[in-house]
């Protein structure tokens, strides 16, 4: 029995008869100016009128989307008159969130002397790391180097990328890949060791790294499991957001004010460092997209960081992953990973044509999709969700039965739960909210404008520019969490703090009223509101 | 909209009755309930084991097993989330361990304490044979441990089932942890790699592309050769 209605199937009819047929075709890759052409034509980040620029702080005048402008120019949840002097707790380093980068930051902290609390939003790990299926990128590969991979991430980033940072990703990669074996995190390898490695989108090489596709679960769940083993040097406090950073009288970081998610209570904790690693923003849900994020990814470090005056960048851009799950209705925006297309499943229409490359960058991939379903061609759902169909048969016809269940047992499961075999039948996909390109400026070495407050991950900004490849992710959160962690640790240890204080409060509402701003937004919102109002 | 409309069924969520949409996820059943989650949600897409839930159909002595943000509701579920589970963990440094089975019972000595009873295969959502890593675990066989825990999420059900008092999946990521450290075939290539790097065989390569152009660097983006898929 299949999970597809009839009309589906029908169409499904047709993308078997075609399947012989394109086995043996290779869609063409578009030139540099086709994709320029597709982009401006047709993906979200060029609908004008979503967009607008934030009228307070350091950067003024920045375009980014509504919903993000909107708590960006929030309210603080504490006045200035919040009582710093009696801390909850002291610490050399503060790490905000505890998702990937913020973990790894603790680790190489804690490892250079630091004495370290690590404030996260739900439970450690519940973050967009643990959800990452696809793979690691790192030039380890006879055929590749370190070089072949900057000029990948930097073309897949429309050359805007910050150089200083793409070296770093680069050249770090195979060390962190050592580290996670080290740390006995178990990759996808051939008997004799050598690597697994795939294709994504926008590599000249394959060097995709995965385990299995719960690459994210993977690192995630050996991180954690480190950091649970250092403590108490690593203190873990959970369900205790980051609700407004501190700094002293000398504008140094000096702490954050957390809330207890479940009490409400609200409480100081001193640090001579702070690492700011609360990921992405993809609960904001711009322009009505369904997101792939975890259920706190409300870009909370971009309100927090930019509070005291840490510049923003690349904002105006939003990745929006092209393969997100259109049917069923339960699964909406869930994605689809990348590694389907990588092991060989090519995009069709309704009629089972083909009419894009599978491995062009995101943005113009998704940008084809939602073209594709302009155009008439995509497969609507009863729900009146459009789609094109991912061919996901394709993979065990190239690589031998089995190989999906082998590969893709995440996918497989996900679909199996509605009825749907994806190793029989095709997945409908159109384009989900997935990533935040862009966020906190960051420096090579893990700083921002702001001493002593580091940053790393996807709060971050300069990497990827403005577009970020698969894998290029889960790397950067470890080589600027680890560069982030080492760093803080090392301004720790010199640092000579002031007397804490919240005056940047008294200016930014000063700012907001000067600047006419009246809002009843109280941010970080630290989670969406999902419950039905009536 | 009407009740027709939306078609509504009953469902018991800690005991008190609510009428929310067929089709809905248990998750978002419980927000259009009216419930603002802060425990018991965490990716809301099946990888992270923060939503394990307990239910029962009324009628039906059977006791089910899920996660609220993977499992479609029925009409007259009863159901409650188990957030948290107080399951013990080693601590230990993995850098000095030795992957052989006297490490298993040396950190875990319930781990031996397993009655095959398999209540918490019945009780994974994520489909996974425990009662079999458990067996493969007491024969000190790690690397079948590590292989068919792999999928687990650590959600807490097996060891909140047990009737031995095991905490299944800490025991699994010891295992899958000594297996990537020390039972994995180690890989030449990457070590070879990193001595290129450390000896700065790409330094200047990489010098020369963070100092060109724009136009430069499209030509050379241009011009590179993709090696094909497999
Ligand atoms: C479904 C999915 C699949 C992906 N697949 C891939 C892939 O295959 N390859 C790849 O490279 N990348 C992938 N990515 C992207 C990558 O996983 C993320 O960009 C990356 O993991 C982000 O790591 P992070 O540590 O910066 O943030 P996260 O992992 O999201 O962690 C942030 C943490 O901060 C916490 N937090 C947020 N706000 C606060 C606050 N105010 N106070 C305290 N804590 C807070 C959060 O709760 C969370 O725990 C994927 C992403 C998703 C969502
Ligand atoms: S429920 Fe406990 S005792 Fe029974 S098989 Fe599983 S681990 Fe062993
Ligand atoms: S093995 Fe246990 S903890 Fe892991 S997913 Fe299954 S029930 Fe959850
Ligand atoms: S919320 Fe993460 S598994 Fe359900």
């Amino acid at each position: 029995m299949s999970g597809y209605p009839p009309e589906m199937q029908e169409s499904i009819r047709l993308v078997e008869a075609t399947r012989p047929r394109r086995l043996k075709e290779t869609f063409p890759t578009m030139t540099l100016e086709e994709r320029e052409a597709i982009l401006k034509a047709y993906h979200p980040d060029y609908k004008d009128e979503t967009f607008r620029a934030i009228r307070v702080g350091v950067s003024k005048g920045q375009r980014m989307p509504l919903e993000l402008a909107d708590i960006v120019e929030g309210r603080p949840h504490i006045g200035p008159d919040f009582d710093l002097s009696d801390p909850i707790a002291e610490t050399d380093v503060l790490v905000i969130g505890g998702g990937g980068a913020g973990v790894s930051a603790a680790l190489l902290a804690q490892e250079n002397g630091a004495k370290v609390i690590l404030v996260t939003k739900l439970r450690l790990g519940d973050a967009n790391t643990m959800m990452a299926q696809g793979g690691i990128q790192a030039a380890d590969r006879p055929n590749d180097s370190p070089a072949i991979h900057y000029l990948d991430v930097i073309g897949g980033g429309h050359f805007t990328n910050i150089p200083e940072l793409v070296e770093a990703l680069v050249t770090d990669a195979p060390f962190v890949i050592q580290w996670l074996e080290e740390l006995g995190m178990m990759f996808d390898k051939e008997p004799d060791g050598t690597m697994v490695e795939a294709h994504g989108g926008g590599t000249s090489r394959r060097r995709m790294h995965s385990a299995r596709d719960y690459t994210g679960a993977e690192i995630m769940r050996v991180l954690r499991d480190e950091a649970r083993n250092r403590e108490p040097d690593i203190t873990v406090i959970e369900f205790s957001p980051a609700i407004e950073l501190v700094l002293d009288d000398k504008r140094q970081i000096a702490g954050a004010v957390v809330m207890n998610l479940e009490t409400g209570a609200k409480g100081y904790i001193k640090a001579k460092a702070v690492i700011l690693a609360t990921g992405g923003g993809g609960r904001l849900h711009y322009q009505g997209f369904p997101t792939t994020n975890h259920y706190g990814a409300t870009a909370d470090g971009v309100v927090l960081a930019y509070r005291v005056g840490a510049p923003l960048g690349y904002l105006e851009s939003m990745q929006y992953h092209p393969t997100g799950a259109a049917f069923p209705e339960q699964i909406l925006g869930l994605l689809v990973t990348e590694k389907v297309r990588g092991l060989g499943a090519q995009v069709v229409n309704k009629y089972g044509d083909q009419f894009v490359y599978p491995l062009e960058p995101r943005d113009v991939e998704s940008a084809a999709f939602i073209r594709e379903c302009a155009r008439g061609n995509g497969v609507v759902t009863p729900t009146g969700q459009p789609g094109v169909w991912l061919d996901s048969p394709m993979i065990d016809i190239i690589h031998g039965p089995g190989t999906i269940q082998r590969a893709l047992p995440a996918m497989v499961r996900q679909f199996a739960r509605f009825g749907i075999d994806i190793t029989k039948e095709p997945m409908l996909v159109y384009p989900t909210l997935h990533y935040q390109n862009g966020g906190v400026r960051l420096k090579a070495d893990g700083s921002t404008e702001i001493p002593g407050l580091y940053i790393a991950g996807e709060v971050s900004a300069g990497v990827h520019g403005h577009n970020r490849l698969m894998g290029n992710s889960l790397l950067e959160i470890l080589v600027f969490g680890r560069r982030s962690g080492r760093s803080a640790a090392l301004w720790a240890h010199q640092a000579r703090p002031g007397t804490p204080t919240l005056a940047h409060l008294e200016k930014w509402n000063r700012e907001l009223e000067e600047m006419g701003v009246d809002t009843e937004v109280v941010s970080p919102i630290l989670l969406p509101d999902y419950t039905r109002h009536q | 909209m009407t009740e027709q409309q939306e078609n509504l069924i009953p469902v018991f969520i800690m005991g008190k009755q609510y009428m929310v949409p067929a089709g809905l996820t248990i998750m978002k059943a419980m927000e259009y309930a009216g419930y603002k989650l802060v425990r018991g949600a965490g990716c809301r897409g099946g990888f992270c084991g923060a939503c394990a839930t307990v239910y029962r159909i009324q009628g039906d002595p059977k006791l089910y097993f899920g996660l609220a943000c993977q499992t479609v509701v029925q009409p007259n579920m009863y159901l409650a989330q188990l957030p948290f589970f107080p399951a013990r963990r080693a601590t230990y440094n993995t850098t000095q361990l030795e992957p052989t089975p006297t490490t298993l019972f040396g950190l875990y000595p319930e781990l031996l304490r397993c009655l095959g009873c398999g209540t918490c295969t019945k009780a994974c959502p994520q489909q996974i044979d425990v009662r079999a890593y458990m067996a493969a675990g007491m024969r000190g066989d790690i690397a079948r441990m590590a292989d068919l825990s792999f999928d687990c999420i650590m959600c807490g059900l097996c060891a909140a089932r047990c009737p031995a008092e095991e905490a299944q999946y800490n025991i699994a990521i010891l295992a899958r942890r000594l297996y990537g450290r020390y039972l994995a075939p180690r890989s030449k290539h990457l070590e070879d790699r990193l001595e290129e790097i450390r000896n700065g065989k790409f330094d200047a390569e990489i010098q020369a592309l963070k100092n060109m152009s724009v136009d430069e660097l499209k030509a050379r983006y241009r011009a590179r050769d993709i090696e094909p898929g497999d």
